[in-house]
């Protein structure tokens, strides 16, 4: 074991800009020489960055590796502001009695209930691309709309505001997107918004999650603040399609460039819940690193000593390309058998759409193979355009022909 | 908390629907442990604590079952 933390000059991160969705192959060379590097973000203090797969667990499950330590330090980031980051700036008990609230309505039980309407809405936006004849922006006929209506559904929130939200909940996942005033400007108008919806059940209560989660706030007043429901409820409005609507497209446009891709399940549909897996795996959604963990005793982690109070950030695209987990990591495999990849992140923290997110992507792949069996990109690989300045990678638009 | 006799509830990881988040065993360290990738309870009988509460409901599987002595469901609610 080394001590190497005030000794080694840490290297700008990310190692470089998002390109497609490429990995960077420095990721593979760290794994194997140097788990434990020392990184300096854009902003914030320096910080470890680790690679391995066991590593990148640790740090996001073991309770010695802290989000709620992180507050008032200059943490390692990717902005010039730090955020309010609300319960993802939170440790257990407090993090788990807040997200109570909201988890019962994201069980695999609950979310299967879902996957009907899910399917009818799939159904009908697809009929609408075919409608309107190829070429057809696959982003705005299908992966916009589908993760903004099973999540206004879910919550209660009014589709006809969508626009409106749609534009504000960017805020969130903007690096340099948006200025920080606008960043600024577009959360309070996120939050203004959702505390208008939570008043609004006060008077007239509501069976969807925002009225149960209003009802469970009131019975527990002394445990959970009215900012905290508020942040959390604005919160998954915008992290439940942000997310979802970035992803569609990205797995699609790997099943459609990839050998062993969407020909492979066109004959073998059946595969459709082990590719959304394996593509969950291969696709590197996030642009950069974020959410730093604060050691909060001294920790041995891929052979350096991680001392009390300094921060470490995780690749989760490096873990799940680990040759020592994944066989042929590098190789999209859509019937891969043993796949524990870390796409939905691991720990506290695990994404709590993760189900949610799981049946909208098999439905979405499920009614494309039946609906459009002959679907391919309609212009060159070289001629779509990705986002920049995000935490995540995705196409702007997706010409799609069938 | 008593370490002779621990008992009032019990706690199942149903290990067929467990997909290993690790909600659990980071919410709830001195209660689950993450074995070959997946949940188990530390101890099958526990003394009443609120974070293995915590845990069952937080778990998007319902995989964790925790119940009295006499069989009777504690937790997940329904």
């Amino acid at each position: 074991m080394t001590d190497t933390s005030q000794a080694t000059i840490p290297q700008p991160y990310p190692f470089s800009a998002p390109h497609r969705l490429d990995v960077d192959p420095r990721y593979g060379q760290l794994r194997r020489e140097e788990p434990l590097t020392r990184i300096r973000m854009p902003f914030g203090e320096p910080a470890w960055l680790a690679t391995r797969y066991a590593d990148v667990r640790t740090v996001l499950a073991d309770p010695r590796f802290s989000r709620a330590a992180s507050v008032g330090r200059d943490q390692p980031r990717n902005t010039p502001y730090q955020a309010d980051e609300g319960i993802l700036a939170m440790d257990p008990p407090e993090h788990t009695r807040l997200r109570r609230l909201a988890a019962k309505a994201f069980t695999a039980r609950r979310v299967e209930e879902l996957r009907p309407r899910t399917r009818a809405v799939a159904e009908e936006l697809v009929a609408g691309m075919i409608d309107a004849g190829p070429p057809a922006d696959l982003v705005a006929h299908l992966a916009t709309p589908l993760p903004i209506r099973v999540i206004c559904d879910l919550l209660g929130v009014p589709v006809t505001d969508q626009d409106r939200f749609h534009t504000w909940s960017e805020a969130v996942v903007s690096t340099t997107a948006l200025s920080p005033e606008t960043v600024e400007s577009y959360i309070d108008q996120l939050i203004g918004y959702m505390a208008g919806l939570i008043a609004q059940r006060r008077e007239t209560p509501t069976d969807d999650l925002i009225g149960a989660m209003v009802r469970a706030r009131d019975e527990n007043a002394e445990r959970l603040t009215e900012q905290e429901v508020v942040q959390l409820a604005a919160g998954l409005l915008a992290a439940g399609h942000e997310t979802t609507v970035t992803q569609i497209p990205n797995m699609l446009y790997v099943l459609l460039t990839e050998e062993g891709g969407w020909e492979r399940l066109r004959a073998e549909p059946d595969l459709v819940p082990k590719a959304v897996e394996e593509l969950m795996r291969f696709i590197p959604l996030g642009a950069t690193a974020a959410f730093p963990r604060y050691a909060t005793e001294d920790v041995e982690l891929g052979g350096v000593l991680v001392r009390a109070g300094e921060p470490v950030v995780v690749s989760v695209h490096s873990a799940n390309r680990d040759e020592t987990v994944f066989t042929d990591p590098d190789r999209l495999d859509l019937a891969r058998e043993v796949n524990p990849h870390l796409g939905f992140g691991h720990g506290v923290h695990h994404c709590i759409g993760a189900q949610l997110a799981r049946m909208e992507l098999q439905v979405v792949v499920e009614t494309l193979l039946r609906r459009a069996p002959q679907l391919r990109l309609a212009v060159p690989v070289s001629e779509l355009t990705w986002k920049r300045g995000l935490l995540v990678r995705g196409l702007t638009a997706m010409p799609v022909q069938w | 908390m008593s370490q002779e006799e621990p008992g009032g509830w019990r706690v199942f990881v149903d290990p067929t629907r467990c997909i290993g988040s690790g909600i659990c065993a980071g919410a709830a360290p001195t209660h689950f442990v993450l074995v070959d990738g997946l949940s188990r309870p530390v101890n099958e009988q526990i003394d009443p604590a609120d974070a293995v509460l915590d845990a069952a409901e937080s778990c998007p599987m319902e995989a964790i079952i925790v119940s009295d002595v006499a069989g009777g469901r504690i937790a997940p609610e329904p």
